[in-house]
């Protein structure tokens, strides 16, 4: 197992390697630069700005320059917000990020495995087809659109709730973007679950249990939720990188401090040096979370280990 | 879902594949009424502008913030600009439609070609490139078309090539699977036998057989595309004044939600029905064509 968990992440090393690099030229090479404002700057000013980045250097010497920094967890300056550097900006972010993204993901799992298990104990009856049609509707409608409605339901028309900010991490701001947040992987892991719990339960083993004389409950807890776990959890590390994808959305409409936000505002005032610190820095998260994943998917499906 | 296996009287003349599977999609109604609103969609996206008194740009200085009527013309209602909302939705349907039409052909050719020369060369090559596939899924590709954007300024077409150049993994994936398969095959054999070189063979006996898997991926991969557009569009990176696309009205309409709902409602609905249309297309395709992929 540990043998196993080593060679992963060396092969995500080289991987990280490519991406950062090619982030990096493409964001060199590209026409224009983070100083060409509506007016120009004074060659003078110019300059001295270029050299304090070390813009005036080899591009392969800023290269090298950047890995290094990298390496020693550095993303770099931020060429508009230029009082913090990417780093400090992503520390300021993150942990809005990962608390709404962290009870989204945990939340997802749950209500979606419990439902997908529902799905499939009762199968073609009522309950499942109101299951489906959530599912789907989680599938289609797309996130900035769920956010609006809720926000003038729950918000503005019954005063429930806040329609946004952060509001010092009181659960109330939370639960809209939370729920946005979690509802299209509550409708692809309920179906992921659904499918496989089916499956499992015609399985002959689950035939035996059966004849054994178990009652269904105990089946599913002790024989068949293991199984039929194994495709949500390959989906999980995915849903890492949609819960990210997801988090630029919700974060923005929704008023939250986070990453995400930084990113876009960063994104669209083309603030180089934090859009690339950000993206490897999303690379380097999404792919340790794999990772977690992957691992806990070879807990679960020892044939996964000898690969 | 057994309609693939059900007997029938015996047939006159032969079927085909393809028309066993023809069969199969016309009874899946939902597919079929998807069918329906897609055509009718695109066919209002393209005809109805130009029966409507007003351009998607045009401003009608007696109507600002006019809500739907029939008497105004303005069946949809206008903006707060007094543009008509009925032919920027219409024309925004066009834009969305236009944009998945590009990133889709993009991504089918890269796709294709990828998986087809991963699998029929195979080896350490296949292995390389099929792991360079594993690493590019784990990564959020809304990040890198971002950063494209950053770099490449709001240029629309651009952009749509951009994902199309991302999008193609699940593509590259089902085409290798079926390569190795059609490798195996007795043509490929006999081709190799006649003297052709891998290039010829790939371009001229792999690729064609990978016709029907193709087809249904793209149609799957459509939708994905529809949903990046409105979403890069929603938070400003994708398609910008004077263009406008659903997911540019959305943004917009979003904002304002709570003074003049429709502005969000009526290109909701029409991004909802595309979307849907075409989710309902592809899944009726994958399982009318390739009844043992279902999930």
């Amino acid at each position: 197992m540990l043998g196993y968990a080593f060679r992963r992440l060396l092969s995500t090393i080289p991987v990280l390697w490519i991406a950062l690099t090619a982030c990096f030229f493409i964001l060199r090479l590209a026409p224009g630069g983070p100083f060409d404002g509506e007016r120009p700057l004074p060659p003078a000013v110019r300059a001295n700005l270029e050299a304090h980045y070390h813009l005036d250097q080899p591009l392969i010497q800023q290269y090298l320059r950047y890995l290094g920094d990298v390496l020693r967890g550095d993303l770099g300056p931020s060429f508009i917000n230029q009082d913090f550097s990417v780093s400090e900006q992503i520390a300021i972010g993150l942990p809005y990020t990962l608390i709404v993204g962290g009870l989204a993901f945990v939340l997802a799992t749950i209500v979606g495995v419990v439902a997908g298990i529902v799905g499939a104990l009762y199968r073609n009856r009522l309950g499942d087809h109101v299951l489906a049609l959530l599912i789907l509707l989680g599938l289609v409608l797309p996130n900035f659109l769920i956010a609006p409605i809720l926000q003038l339901v729950f918000g503005l028309q019954l005063d429930w709730l806040p329609v946004g900010g952060w509001g010092g991490g009181a659960v109330t701001h939370l639960v809209l973007p939370v729920t946005v947040l979690a509802l299209p992987h509550v409708a692809h892991i309920s179906r992921l679950m659904r499918g496989a719990m089916i499956e499992v339960l015609s399985s002959d083993f689950v035939r035996t249990a059966r004849a054994k004389g178990l009652d269904r409950a105990t089946i599913i807890r002790r024989h068949a939720l293991k199984p039929a776990l194994t495709p949500v959890v390959s989906y999980l590390g995915p849903a890492a990188g949609f819960l990210l994808t997801g988090s630029l959305v919700v974060e923005t409409i929704f008023g939250l401090p986070g990453v995400g936000r930084y990113f876009i505002n960063a994104a669209l005032n083309r603030d180089y040096g934090m859009v690339l610190g950000t993206v490897v820095f999303y690379m380097v998260l999404i792919l340790v979370l794999n990772l977690i994943v992957d691992l806990l998917y070879a807990w679960l499906d020892p044939r996964v280990r000898g690969r | 879902m057994s309609e693939a296996t059900e007997t029938r009287p015996a047939a006159v003349k032969g079927r085909s594949q393809f028309e066993d599977a023809l069969a199969r999609f016309r009874k899946n109604k939902a597919s079929v009424c998807s069918v329906v609103v897609l055509l009718s969609l695109i066919a209002a996206s393209l005809f109805v502008p130009a029966w409507l008194p007003w351009d998607h740009e045009e401003v009608d200085f007696t109507a600002f913030r006019a809500p739907p009527s029939i008497e105004t013309g303005h069946y949809f209602g206008t903006d707060q600009n007094g543009r008509d909302l009925l032919a920027r939705t219409l024309y925004g349907t066009r834009v969305s439609l236009a944009v998945a039409a590009l990133a889709t052909t993009v991504s089918v050719i890269v796709g294709v070609l990828f998986g087809a020369i991963a699998g029929y060369v195979g080896g350490r090559t296949d292995q390389v490139m099929m792991r360079f596939v594993d690493i590019l899924y784990a990564l959020p590709y809304i990040l890198f078309v971002i950063l494209l954007m950053v770099v490449f300024g709001r240029n629309v077409y651009l952009l749509f090539v951009a994902i199309g150049l991302l999008v193609w993994l699940t593509m590259a994936r089902i085409v290798r699977g079926q390569t190795l398969s059609i490798r195996q095959r007795e043509y490929i054999e006999a081709a190799h036998a006649a003297g052709l070189g891998r290039t010829a063979i790939i371009f001229r006996h792999v690729i064609p057989n990978l016709a029907g898997p193709v087809v249904i991926y793209a149609a799957l991969t459509v939708p994905q595309i529809v949903a990046t557009e409105s979403f890069l569009s929603f938070l400003g990176f994708g398609v910008q004044e004077p263009l406008t696309s659903l997911g540019t009205l959305i943004a917009e309409g979003a904002n304002v939600l709570e003074i003049l709902p429709w502005l969000m409602w009526f290109p909701a609905t029409a991004l909802v029905l595309l979307l849907m249309s075409l989710l309902f297309i592809g899944d009726g395709l994958r399982d009318a064509f390739d009844p043992h992929e279902r999930t």
